[in-house]
């Protein structure tokens, strides 16, 4: 028993790893790109819904901002798509700062009204601005190239792009894991104890916020330079939506459920397209609805908890257990005590 | 000049009946419903389908769809807000979001994206002389419904019993049960009022704005700010932020085009710089 639990968390990430290599073996590899893609967006935003009880409904700003910037770079610089890619990602950071120093502040539902709200005006600002982001058309013919090599093939381009991808992996993983997230995950249990432990929460928060936009611009720039093509789409409200439900499908605060809820929804979305169901949203909305009702927990909680169930043992403190741990229905991200 | 700033009024009494709706629902219940944007749009859709199909005329879906639509709304009240309203509010703003995706999308598979087309009521086909310029008279009657429907139920919340449960719910829920009122048994009306007042406004929209399915979800983001901006919570800094809104969004659009629709999101900025609770908002927004 002491054996598979040590052995359980290698083994796990090499099987990652692998499934991570091998995608695009086994599906189309524009999809496995997609994957990849909105798994980091997921593992990104769930470091702030999760591991901070921050619900932004925001998001889609800084993954299609940076879609926007990396797939400008990239016209018009033909520097390399990583360099593009990291320049998304700062943009994105950049972009969170004034964003997240005026969100914060606010508790709950509001801090999710006022970040879709600032959502919507970057949405607003990409529309208008024809003359650099083409408005409704989107951005095209965004170059794929690393030093004379082509990456136009979106097999070429998903493992060349799954360095970075994996490097935003361990970066979410290792803010989870280090003292800082510590402190992340007592804010959102207890702002006011952290605060009175001296801890300014307020800066931690935007922290949190500006990672978490610089992750999702990575994952954004990249989706963008491996499509060739930023859309308006990228930056509209469904974006953040989805990023969110896929969250909420795999698990708040697991980490990992989002990755798994991006893949399942990534493929949902394609097996529709494919077979020409013109109503996606009522598919999605559904299953929102459906999570929301009796699925709070999400799969990679009602897996753990199932698990814990049957070998008996609990490890307590760990963050991202907060809420799924001690078998009380999902805890409230997002409010914790107010002050 | 002035006649861009009545357009402003105009515009503003759409945002002033949806953020009333958005506000009553959230003081009762402490729900932002995210598919008011989608009811707006069904209000819309409503008394296009009952003229198209039934030949009933907009004075009898003025009546009747907000009816519907807010009998449709004490039904979902029941069956699914209610179990969710002892979570994080959270959660009840996730199933209001996915309600939403799909109201939208089935309107959608069934009439297409492009706009149907609505006439305006024969009675108020005309123009209205103002003094320094003519009118038309089916906007000044929208702004008169707006403003009549907001004083009433600011009277209706200020100056009767049943307003005086509602008010004192909204502050105090559990003092308020202790004193032997049935908080929950208002709940259910209050919910199904506020998606009436979005059914309204939908049915105003039909006759001089796009009915098509899209409608309601862009228009809603612009409310949520345009409720952070009056003030968290507060009843009547959703409606006075509303009309106020409406007025320098169109003016701004005078001066500045390019602005049109950032302008209401800047302000939005500004006064959470300054007042993060809002105008007239309280602290409790507060973290």
């Amino acid at each position: 028993m002491i054996l598979s639990r040590l052995a359980r968390r290698p083994l796990l990430l090499a099987a990652g790893l692998v499934l991570a290599l091998a995608l695009p073996w086994m599906i189309y590899p524009p999809v496995a790109l997609d994957m990849a893609c909105w798994a980091l967006f997921a593992a990104a935003l769930d470091l702030l819904l999760g591991f901070t009880g921050l619900l932004s409904f925001g998001h889609a700003a800084f993954w299609g901002g940076s879609a926007y910037a990396a797939a400008l770079i990239a016209v018009h610089s033909g520097l390399p798509f990583p360099v593009a890619a990291l320049g998304g990602a700062v943009f994105a950071a950049v972009l969170a700062l004034p964003i997240g120093y005026l969100s914060v502040r606010l508790r709950g539902i509001y801090f999710a009204m006022v970040t879709l709200a600032f959502a919507q005006m970057v949405y607003f600002v990409v529309n208008q601005w024809r003359d650099l982001t083409g408005g409704e058309n989107g951005l095209q013919g965004v170059p794929r190239e690393l030093f004379g090599l082509d990456l136009s093939d979106s097999f070429v381009f998903y493992y060349a792009a799954l360095p970075l991808l994996l490097a935003g992996f361990v970066a979410v993983w290792r803010v989870v894991r280090s003292p800082f997230g510590r402190v992340l995950v007592s804010i959102r249990d207890n702002p006011a104890r952290a605060q009175a432990l001296g801890y300014p929460v307020e800066r931690y928060k935007l922290l949190a916020f500006v990672l978490s936009a610089a992750l999702s611009g990575l994952a954004g720039g990249l989706f963008a330079l491996g499509h060739g093509f930023a859309s308006l789409e990228s930056v509209y409200w469904t974006t953040s939506g989805q990023a969110v439900m896929m969250v909420v499908l795999g698990g708040i605060g697991t980490l990992w459920g989002g990755v798994i809820g991006a893949g399942l929804v990534v493929e949902l979305n394609d097996y529709l397209v494919t077979v020409g169901f013109d109503g996606i949203g009522i598919v999605t909305g559904t299953i929102f609805v459906i999570i929301v009702l009796v699925f709070r927990r999400g799969i990679w909680g009602t897996a753990r908890d199932l698990l814990a169930a049957r070998t008996g043992r609990r490890r307590p403190g760990e963050p991202g257990s907060g809420d799924t741990q001690d078998g009380a229905p999902a805890r409230t991200p997002g409010v914790g005590t107010p002050v | 000049m002035l006649q861009q700033a009545f357009n402003g009024l105009v515009g503003g009494a759409f945002y002033a009946l949806l953020a009333l709706g958005l506000a009553v629902i959230f003081g009762m219940l402490g729900v932002v419903n995210f598919a008011h944007g989608a009811f707006y749009m069904l209000g819309a859709f409503g008394s296009y389908v009952l003229l198209d199909s039934f030949g009933v005329n907009f004075w009898a879906a003025l009546v009747l769809v907000p009816l519907l639509l807010g009998l449709a709304g004490t039904v979902l009240e029941r069956l699914f807000i209610r179990r969710l309203a002892p979570l994080d509010p959270l959660y009840n703003f996730l199933f209001t979001f996915g309600l939403a995706l799909i109201l939208q999308d089935l309107v959608k598979r069934e009439y297409g994206v492009q706009s149907q087309p609505y006439p305006r009521p024969g009675l108020l086909s005309g123009t209205v002389d103002l003094g320094l310029f003519g009118y038309p008279a089916y906007q000044v009657f929208v702004l008169a419904v707006s403003v009549v429907v907001c004083a009433a139920v600011w009277v209706v919340l200020t100056r009767t019993r049943v307003g005086m449960i509602v008010r004192a719910a909204t502050e105090r829920p559990d003092l308020t049960r202790a004193l032997g009122i049935d908080v929950g048994r208002w709940v259910t009306p209050v919910f199904g009022f506020g998606i009436a007042l979005a059914g309204l406004a939908g049915v105003l929209a039909a006759p001089m704005r796009a009915v098509n399915p899209l409608m309601g979800a862009d228009l809603i983001i612009t409310v949520f700010a345009v409720v952070v901006i009056g003030g968290l919570g507060s009843i009547f800094g959703s409606v006075a932020a509303g009309f106020a809104i409406g007025l320098v969004s169109a003016l701004g659009n005078l001066y500045v085009p390019a602005l049109s629709q950032t302008l209401v999101f800047i302000l939005m900025a500004a006064v959470l710089l300054w007042r993060p609770a809002g105008l007239f908002g309280r602290e409790e927004a507060l973290s």
